[in-house]
């Protein structure tokens, strides 16, 4: 009896440590990829919501206990080329993760880009194609941003919405307002600049 | 040792097994993530890439495991494969991995896998046992990219990205949406199903 049970123990201990072993090996050799992967990723959004951009550095403040990170753009002449950071929050299914473009004067939205969403397809992930993605370049962000339906936007910090996905158009919009004050607030542009 | 038909047990995953048609596992994978054709080859090939593994390994010590822990130790070699293939992905095509989320680490709980590890491959030696998976592997891919070609074909008029219906065709956006993958699910079992009663009934031969 005793014999069988130290073969048990013997059997998935030796099968638990195999396992592990190898897996340690090909965790040595795929992290360094997938943290490039992920580094990449976050690079080209950069890029593509601070277009002027040629590097960036990467301020991090930690503010009752949450961490908030933002991306400063330097253009080819080393001045400020905006800033970018990630608006992370729910959409109408899931969570909706976009990077979001700001320039430097506080007041105008450079541009953003979707980075994650699950959104009905064809309806609500048409967020992350162009025509609504453009909508957020040189959008004033002052009061604040807003969406309108089914018609062109007639004031500067609006967007149209796009038909029959008002609540993921309307998500995004919400995500950018509260990132967007959230850096507002914490980030002062003097601070940003200097 | 008894003789094994190779032929007969790599064959028998192509079509008189055929995952999740004939066998009705493997359903979960393949509803949720065949709304493109890359990604249901994609999550074939990773499924296939897990059976063909803990086949062998579990083949190969069949002998050495009480049966007592055997689910046990069938579990973790195939959470080993899992997590090697999900690491792959995200290393080499971190789109498809990202295409398919968390569907990869699933596959542990795959019955496929763990149906044919304690229905073939513990009782049978290694040779016959690569043969099972090598058959059901590549009958659960072809399953999986006929399944996303049909969604991807009806839903956005394309196969692998590549367009085949010109701007006269209005896109069924509910082929992409998990409603699409049980007609298309439906569909195919009763297709099968009509085709394979038509076959006189194949002998058994072991």
């Amino acid at each position: 009896m005793n014999k069988k049970v130290f073969k048990m123990i013997l059997v998935l201990s030796l099968t638990g440590a195999v396992s592990g072993g190898i897996l340690a090996k090909v965790f040595h050799f795929a992290d360094p990829l997938i943290q490039e992967n992920k580094r990449r990723e976050l690079r080209e959004a950069i890029f593509v919501v601070l277009p002027e951009a040629k590097d960036y550095q990467t301020i991090e403040k930690e503010i009752n206990k949450e961490k908030i990170t933002v991306y400063k753009g330097i253009d080819a002449n080393g001045s400020s080329a905006g800033i970018a950071f990630i608006a992370d929050g729910g959409g109408f299914q899931g969570n909706i993760r976009i990077m979001v473009g700001l320039n430097t004067d506080y007041l105008k939205l450079k541009g953003i880009k979707i980075l994650e969403q699950n959104e009905t397809p064809g309806l609500g992930n048409r967020i992350k194609e162009p025509e609504f993605e453009g909508q957020f370049k040189s959008l004033e962000i002052k009061p604040k941003v807003e969406y309108i339906k089914y018609r062109k936007p007639e004031k500067p910090n609006q967007i149209q919405a796009i038909t029959g996905a008002t609540i993921s158009s309307d998500a995004v919009v919400k995500n950018i307002n509260n990132a967007v004050e959230k850096v507002l607030k914490n980030f002062p542009s003097e601070e940003i600049l200097k | 040792m008894a003789e094994y038909n190779l032929w007969h047990e790599f064959k028998k995953g192509l079509w008189q097994e055929i995952p999740p048609f004939r066998i009705a596992l493997g359903m979960c994978p393949a509803l949720a993530v065949t709304n493109s054709a890359t990604n249901g080859i994609a999550m074939g090939l990773a499924t296939f890439f897990v059976l063909l593994c803990a086949n062998i390994s579990v083949s190969a010590i069949r002998k050495i495991v009480p049966s007592q822990v055997r689910i046990a130790t069938y579990v973790v070699i195939i959470a080993l494969y899992v997590t090697v293939a999900d690491m792959f992905l995200a290393a080499m095509f971190p789109p498809i991995s990202k295409a398919l989320g968390p569907y990869v680490p699933l596959i542990v709980v795959n019955c496929i896998i763990l149906g044919r590890a304690e229905g073939f491959a513990q009782k049978h030696p290694i040779v016959p046992s690569i043969m099972d998976a090598l058959g059901i592997g590549i009958g659960f891919t072809l399953s999986l990219a006929l399944m996303g070609s049909i969604r991807e074909l009806l839903g956005f008029g394309s196969i692998l990205d590549i367009k085949l219906l010109g701007n006269w065709f209005e896109p069924w956006i509910i082929m992409i949406l998990p409603a699409g993958a049980f007609f298309v699910f439906g569909f195919l079992v009763a297709i099968v199903n009509y085709l394979s009663s038509k076959k006189p009934a194949e002998t058994h031969g072991h």
